[in-house]
């Protein structure tokens, strides 16, 4: 049994539309996710699918005036859409901590990496400047950061991106918040880099047993670290199941898709799949039928919902429209 | 830090040697020596080359040259050809008259850039940031004498609120009254001047502000529960002031050397109208003295627009 306080966030029918030209369109299109404590949920999907936008959404960072967000994101009760800025501010940093993609152009150039992560504390807690500094040199320890008091001077340009990183994770842990999302935290870094950065945010979810939201493009980093997988397309979900139902028997055909395009490490001469097209953008983006249907056209309309729903085919496993039932990769036609 | 500004220091010993040896050329091939303007019309030949051999004219030009900058670091930059007073002195009171027209409109300058540009940046877009926009449409398409000789036409002789010439009225006596008549003076001009150079400032930082509001360390920062006046403050204007701390060096040093045009259109007695009128004049001694000291203070303007920089952007150090 699943106590009510392990329930972290709950996101339901999340819309968040950007004003072009003067009218919105939703980039995230009824999104409904939960993330617990102790879990990873991922959120995968092609670039430009709103994964982003989700994360911008939690934690209200967008530009309010072409913005506009509806639904409930509920934390503890406290609905944070809507909620105004110097509420919002007590939550940011403190209870949610939040690491980009990009650790270079994260950080102020002008400052010392030491005191952007202290000035987190700075608004979150009552420590004094000293106290402050130690925990700095504890969290640049805990982040594996070598030689921290050294690092606690130096300016983000004389760091390897992989420290930059590093010194992100450890501002967005600075307050040991409930919640973290990264955007993308390994795509800046290069591949051996990547794996000894999952790794630490691994570690830090055991320790803090808080809830992380994962958001990548990439399913090798899902399948290392993920417990909850979200797939999602064109702003919506279209797929949601542990990380173990989805690599072994996945169903909506642009899940199967992104997988059978992932690169097996064991086999070299494969033929990787391309998925044909590439994400709408944000106006055209079709707004009835199923949006990825434009991208398995050899598959007949017919299969498809005219409005797709999302179906728990078994619990826990949720899949949007019912065109994965007699869903086929275009090769395996022809091949026969 | 140490290490930038020495090596900087040391990149400008060559930069003042080719300049000095330009101006030296330059000097060489203008008409007139400096007996100039001292000949008096009974002075026979004989006696002239003998001046000139004493004076070391018919040396080799090297000779002529270490000389030559030998005696600038003794403060010796000649005669006026047409004035008949020391170079130095007469460049010493104009750079005086100079100075405090410079430093009243460099301060009026940044005490309305400054505001100007932040509002700008921050509201922009909005009614705040588009009427500066057009403020600066219309400093920035007027020509400045146009702006100045309007200015001047209107405010001093049409309505007489400011003196329309000098520096200092002749009838101010007594410390305080030298200084009243003075301000008085430069009053009209600094604001006229300032005026036309803020836009380029006020360009500049708004353009600083609107880039770096986007930045993504501006949303890690409102990621970590900065409130939004700290954000703005703390981390979008220190960055946004990059520009601008660049050109401090040089208005630093532009504080002598002046505004040609204002001074002209003011006949204010400062670098710039000496500058002008040495050449109208054919005062070629005092002109030289001008072009090597222009000269220098544009390099020492750039090495302090480093210095600076270094001092505010760690990207810019040396190891
Ligand atoms: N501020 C914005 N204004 C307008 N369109 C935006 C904005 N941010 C993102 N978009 C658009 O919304 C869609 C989803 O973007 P994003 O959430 O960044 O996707 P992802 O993170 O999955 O790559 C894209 O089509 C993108 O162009
Ligand atoms: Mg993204």
């Amino acid at each position: 049994m699943e106590k009510q306080s392990d329930l972290l966030l709950d996101i339901q029918h999340l819309h968040t539309g950007y004003r072009l030209q003067g009218k919105f369109y939703d980039a995230a299109d009824d999104v409904n996710l939960t993330l617990k404590r102790d879990e990873i949920l991922a959120i995968v999907g092609e670039s430009g699918c709103g994964k982003s936008t989700i994360a911008a959404s939690i934690i209200g960072l967008y530009d309010h005036k072409n913005t506009k967000v509806t639904g409930d994101i509920l934390y503890n009760e406290l609905n944070l859409v809507g909620l105004n800025e110097s509420l919002f501010n007590k939550i940011r940093g403190d209870k949610i901590g939040m690491i980009f993609q990009d650790p270079l152009a994260s950080l102020n150039p002008l400052m010392r990496v030491g005191d952007q992560v202290a000035e987190t504390l700075y608004y979150h807690t009552d420590m004094d400047e000293k106290q402050r500094h130690e925990r700095v040199i504890e969290l640049f320890n805990q982040v594996g950061m070598p030689r921290p008091e050294e690092m606690y001077r130096m300016y983000p340009h004389e760091l390897s991106g992989g420290l930059r990183q590093r010194v992100v994770i450890a501002m967005a842990i600075a307050c040991k918040p409930e919640i973290i999302i990264a955007d993308e935290p390994t795509t800046a870094l290069d591949v051996t880099i990547q794996a000894q950065i999952l790794d630490l945010l691994e570690d830090i979810q055991r320790e803090s047993h808080s809830g992380i939201i994962l958001i990548t493009h990439d399913l090798g980093v899902v399948a290392e670290t993920a417990d909850e997988v979200a797939v999602m397309y064109a702003g919506q979900i279209v797929e949601k199941a542990d990380v173990k139902t989805v690599f072994s028997h996945p169903l909506h055909p642009y899940t199967r898709s992104l997988l059978n395009s992932m690169p097996q490490s064991d086999d070299e001469e494969q033929d990787l799949h391309v998925i044909q097209g590439t994400v709408p953008s944000l106006k055209n983006m079709p707004r009835e039928g199923d949006r990825f249907a434009a991208r398995i056209p050899w598959i007949p309309e017919s299969e498809h919902e005219a409005d797709p729903k999302v179906h728990e085919v078994e619990p826990g496993h949720w899949v949007r429209c019912t065109c994965w039932k007699n869903f086929h990769f275009q090769e395996e036609a022809s091949g026969e | 830090m140490w290490k930038t500004i020495l090596r900087r220091l040391l990149i400008m010993i060559p930069q003042l040697l080719i300049l000095s040896l330009l101006v030296f050329v330059l000097a060489k091939m203008m008409p007139g020596d400096p007996f100039t303007g001292q000949i008096n019309p009974n002075m026979d030949a004989k006696t002239i080359a003998h001046l000139k051999q004493e004076l070391g004219l018919n040396d080799p030009v090297w000779v002529q040259y270490t000389r030559w900058v030998g005696d600038l670091f003794h403060g010796n930059l000649g005669q006026s050809y047409t004035q008949h007073v020391s170079v130095l002195s007469l460049i010493s009171d104009r750079a005086v008259n100079t100075f405090w027209l410079s430093l009243l409109t460099t301060i009026l300058t940044y005490a309305l850039a400054i505001p100007m540009g932040i509002s700008a940046g921050r509201h922009q877009d909005e009614w705040q940031d588009q009427t500066i926009q057009i403020f600066n449409y219309f400093t920035f398409a007027i020509p400045g004498f146009v702006f100045y000789i309007l200015g001047l036409w209107l405010f001093g002789f049409t309505l007489g609120w400011f003196p329309i010439s000098g520096s200092v009225s002749a009838s101010a006596h007594g410390f305080w009254g030298v200084v009243g008549s003075r301000l008085y003076h430069m009053i009209l001009p600094a604001i006229l001047y300032a005026l036309i150079t803020t836009t380029s400032i006020v360009q500049y930082l708004r353009t600083g502000i609107v880039d770096n509001k986007v930045e993504d360390y501006v949303r890690t920062a409102r990621s970590k529960g900065v409130p939004e006046n700290v954000v703005f403050n703390k981390h979008i204007l220190r960055n946004s002031m990059l520009p601008i701390a660049a050109f401090m060096g040089t208005t630093i040093t532009g504080l002598l050397g002046g505004s040609m045009i204002i001074e002209t259109v003011f006949s204010y007695p400062g670098m710039g109208k000496l500058f002008l009128d040495s050449i109208s004049q054919r005062d070629y001694s005092t002109l030289t003295a001008l072009i090597l000291l222009f000269g220098i203070l544009t390099l020492i303007g750039n090495l302090l627009s480093d210095i600076i920089m270094s001092l505010i952007d760690p990207r810019i150090r040396v190891k």
